[in-house]
């Protein structure tokens, strides 16, 4: 690279999305970054100056309330793409799809016969003395087997440049509304980088997930009913609440505009009460229904679950699929992916040492200086051990509490995650980066070809998450060029 | 397709009335700036606190008296006057927010930085020798939205709760204005009515209301008093009229009711024309007799108004019950002059 990138330096032994991806991996994707070579960085900066103006105007924003008054933030938008070739999307795709059909398999199995309990894959008392196991749904069976019907897998590449899954999210993933406005963002700046590459659109995610939410209403309803349910203005993720109805066209409601009357739910309208045969709810299970979960939430429907079991309404994700999502279970997903599909993971997990298995707890004890350790269960983020960074003291309270209560720990190595050129301060420098594809499923499933990425935008850090100074990039997923007589059939065409 | 949701419809009805009241507030604030000076030069801003009824909120937290700059600071960019222009823009985005679904973008989008705009103004930028611009601007935005509303929001029923919204609220402010003028005429003692400084005054009412040229066009000669009050009562053509907008307001109301089968809008639009016969010439003229008869007919509008407010609250915005304070800060962002 001569011009813009002419300076950008990747780290050794860390993978850069740009040098040992895009540039190694194919012409379509290094001529995206042939293209925004020819830049100068005057030139990008002014672009990007451009780009955030418009996420202003447009209030593309976090909203985060003080006491007093409403104050918008806007995400770091970073205007140079993250370039994913054609190929390694196939391999991204086939494994986001087989994570969702065993998460869905798992799911009616816990809450159905218990098979991968009873052979003891998954401990028992993992699942079931889990806070988001939520028993009141034994026995429930959603339309299709369906339970996670929008998914969002947090990958992660390391050093050798392979895929790993860091996180499964099956209850409400958020971040798909970013995929759709950061590619507007950029057809508006970079219309002339963009030009005829095989970038596959995204702008397609509103249609698809409304035909998924319609194929999972209830049996009969011919012209279903469908709502996006928010906990409202004040909710962090509400632009993205907001877009969703957008593109699906369906009433934003809130917990007050929606009431249960016998056992059928409703939606408060000028002319009184609608029926509502579709739920996508955003809002999370504690607060989704007073009667059946926290009787302090003013967010949720009172009924909403009773309406749900009498089968007259359709939740989507389902009710307690949190149990899957789970640190506890991740450990265990490759297990679960042999057990109900009899294949072997397409994208590995992250190398999970589970405690509670004394091999893993010794080998965790003898590496503990190398290794995350962190806790499962309902503690969250909370008393997180890294290992690398921690005192003499902090490694021996960890090693204390391993010995003590083994099962309520895993270990993980430090992830090296890739970098890709990022515009920051002092020019174009690598910067950590993760991934968020998104799987919408009905009767099938569908992957949108995009996705988040996240990046951290302080320097070495790990730390993609937007609370903690992250950003997002635009993703361009390469589709596989056509055979040369249909491009001259179709000039300009994007496939 | 679903029916509106109620709270949109609310708020469809809240967005409107906040922007037209940001706009009247900056047209009363403009030609206050004529009220306020006398012909001696001295400025008397307390009248246009008196017409707001804020002169005590006023003094609570400015005791040094309302000079000029203080009145345009509390009325232009004070986060904690809710009757501000800053704070009507901001209930109406916050509005608009809850509407985003519903609203074009480009609608969204105007709001978003014209309220940023406003918010982004310090104290320095409001003074009295300011106004004017800054007057001219926030009517520009104002309209600017109205403008952009008419030629992109869908023509279903929040169309008619908007268009409820800013027809109540600009003949509510109409009757407003004409009230300023009689409150600053009345606190000089110096001026006869009928003078020339009393003529000049209703021709600045004519000015703020952008109905000087209407009115010549009606009446090319003269300013009497009657005329000018007539005109911005009863005059249906002329589109600030208390007339006109009875009128948009009853045919909104026949619209819900005839093409959404909204048979309950027919119970508000007897109130509305109740509240039209008040506007007819005979009693018009009974009212012009009386002593105060105009102020008190200005009155009498400003209740019948926040009356039909309230009918369609109950009616169509899922009321219960007449509301007291806490529960309706509990719905849409909203509050009421009336």
């Amino acid at each position: 690279m001569q011009g813009l990138f002419a300076d950008y330096a990747a780290d050794p032994g860390v993978f850069c999305e740009m040098r040992d991806a895009a540039l190694a991996n194919g012409d379509d994707a290094r001529a995206c970054f042939e293209r925004l070579d020819k830049l100068s960085l005057e030139e990008l900066r002014a672009r990007a100056r451009e780009a955030e103006s418009q996420l202003y105007d447009l209030g593309v924003t976090f909203t985060v309330y003080s006491e007093r008054t409403a104050i918008d933030r806007i995400l770091p938008f970073d205007v140079i793409p993250r370039v994913i070739p054609a190929a390694e999307w196939a391999v991204i795709e086939a494994g986001v799809r087989q994570r969702v059909r065993t998460l869905n398999l798992f799911l009616a199995d816990v809450y159905g016969p218990g098979r991968a309990l009873a052979e003891g894959i998954v401990p028992a008392e993992l699942v079931h003395s889990n806070p988001n196991f939520r028993a009141l749904m034994k026995g429930f069976r959603p339309p299709h087997g369906s339970w996670v019907n929008i998914c969002g897998v947090d990958l992660v590449r390391g050093p050798d440049g392979r895929f790993l899954v860091l996180e499964d999210n099956a209850r409400t993933p958020s971040g798909v509304s970013y995929v759709v406005e950061n590619r507007h963002l950029m057809q508006r700046s970079f219309a002339d980088i963009m030009r005829d590459l095989p970038i596959r659109p995204v702008s397609d995610y509103g249609r698809r997930l409304h035909e998924a939410l319609c194929e999972t209403a209830p049996e009969g309803v011919l012209d279903p009913h469908v709502v996006l349910l928010s906990p409202g203005v004040f909710n962090s993720a509400y632009f993205e609440h907001v877009f969703l109805a957008r593109e699906m066209g369906v009433p934003l409601v809130e917990g007050r505009d929606l009431v249960v009357e016998n056992d059928r739910v409703f939606m408060r309208t000028i002319a009184g009460l609608e029926r509502v045969d579709v739920v996508y709810r955003r809002v999370d299970d504690d607060f989704l229904d007073p009667e059946a979960f926290r009787p302090d939430s003013l967010l949720g429907v009172p009924g909403i679950v009773r309406a749900l079991k009498a089968g007259t309404v359709a939740i989507a994700n389902a009710i307690g699929t949190g149990v899957a999502d789970d640190k506890a279970v991740y450990a265990y997903m490759p297990r679960l992916v042999r057990f109900y599909l009899g294949e072997e993971p397409i994208l590995p997990n992250v190398e999970t040492h589970i405690c509670r298995e004394p091999e893993a707890l010794r080998y965790t004890l003898e590496h503990l200086e190398e290794l995350v350790v962190k806790p499962v269960g309902a503690s969250g983020g909370y008393g997180i051990t890294i290992g690398t960074r921690a005192s003499r003291a902090e490694l021996e309270a960890c090693r204390a509490r391993l010995l003590a209560r083994p099962e309520e720990w895993i270990a993980q190595p430090v992830i090296e995650l890739s970098e890709a050129p990022t515009l920051v301060e002092d020019g174009i420098r690598p910067r950590r980066v993760d991934l968020r594809p998104f799987v919408v499923t009905g009767k099938a499933s569908w992957v949108l070809p995009g996705g988040l990425t996240r990046v951290a935008l302080r320097e070495g850090s790990l730390v993609v998450n937007s609370s903690q100074g992250g950003g997002s990039k635009d993703t361009w997923v390469l589709a596989e060029r056509r055979p040369p007589a249909s491009r001259a059939a179709a000039p300009g065409r994007v496939p | 397709m679903s029916r509106l949701l109620a709270r949109w419809a609310e708020c469809t009805f809240w967005l409107a009335r906040y922007v037209e009241r940001a706009e009247n507030l900056a047209r009363i604030l403009e030609v206050q700036e004529v009220f306020a000076r006398d012909l001696r030069g001295a400025a008397d801003w307390k009248v246009v606190l008196d017409i707001n009824a804020d002169t005590e909120r006023f003094l609570a937290a400015h005791p040094q008296g309302p000079t000029a700059d203080a009145v345009l600071r509390f009325y232009l960019i004070d986060r904690d006057n809710p009757t501000s222009i800053l704070c009507d823009l901001r209930a109406a985005r916050e509005n608009a927010r809850q509407l985003r679904p519903l609203i074009s973008t480009e609608l969204w989008t105007h709001l978003n930085v014209f309220y940023n705009r406003i918010a982004g103004l310090g104290a320095a930028e409001v003074g009295e020798h300011r106004l004017a611009r800054l007057c001219a601007m926030i009517k520009e935005g104002c309209q600017t939205h109205a403008g952009i509303a008419a030629g992109t929001l869908y023509r279903d029923e929040a169309w008619s709760f908007a268009q409820l919204g800013a027809a109540i609220e600009r003949a509510d402010q109409t009757t407003r204005l004409l009230d300023a003028k009689l409150l600053a005429f009345a606190a000089r003692e110096d001026e006869e009515p009928g003078s020339a400084a009393d003529a000049f005054y209703w021709m600045a009412v004519l000015r703020a209301a952008a109905g000087y040229q209407a009115f010549r066009r009606r009446h090319p000669r003269g300013l009497e008093p009657r005329q000018v009050a007539t005109f911005l009562l009863c005059d249906s053509a002329f589109p600030r009229s208390v007339a006109a907008n009875l009128g948009i307001v009853a045919a909104e109301l026949e619209r819900l009711r005839r093409r959404y089968g909204l048979r309950r809008a027919a119970e508000v639009l007897e109130r509305v024309e109740g509240l039209t016969t008040l506007l007819e010439p005979r009693p018009l003229d009974k009212v012009m007799a009386r002593e105060h008869g105009l102020h008190e007919l200005a009155d009498a509008l400003q209740r019948g108004l926040g009356a039909i407010a309230i009918d369609l609250a109950e009616r169509f915005f899922g009321w219960t019950a007449p509301a007291e304070p806490a529960a309706r800060a509990a719905g849409s962002i909203q509050t009421s002059s009336a």
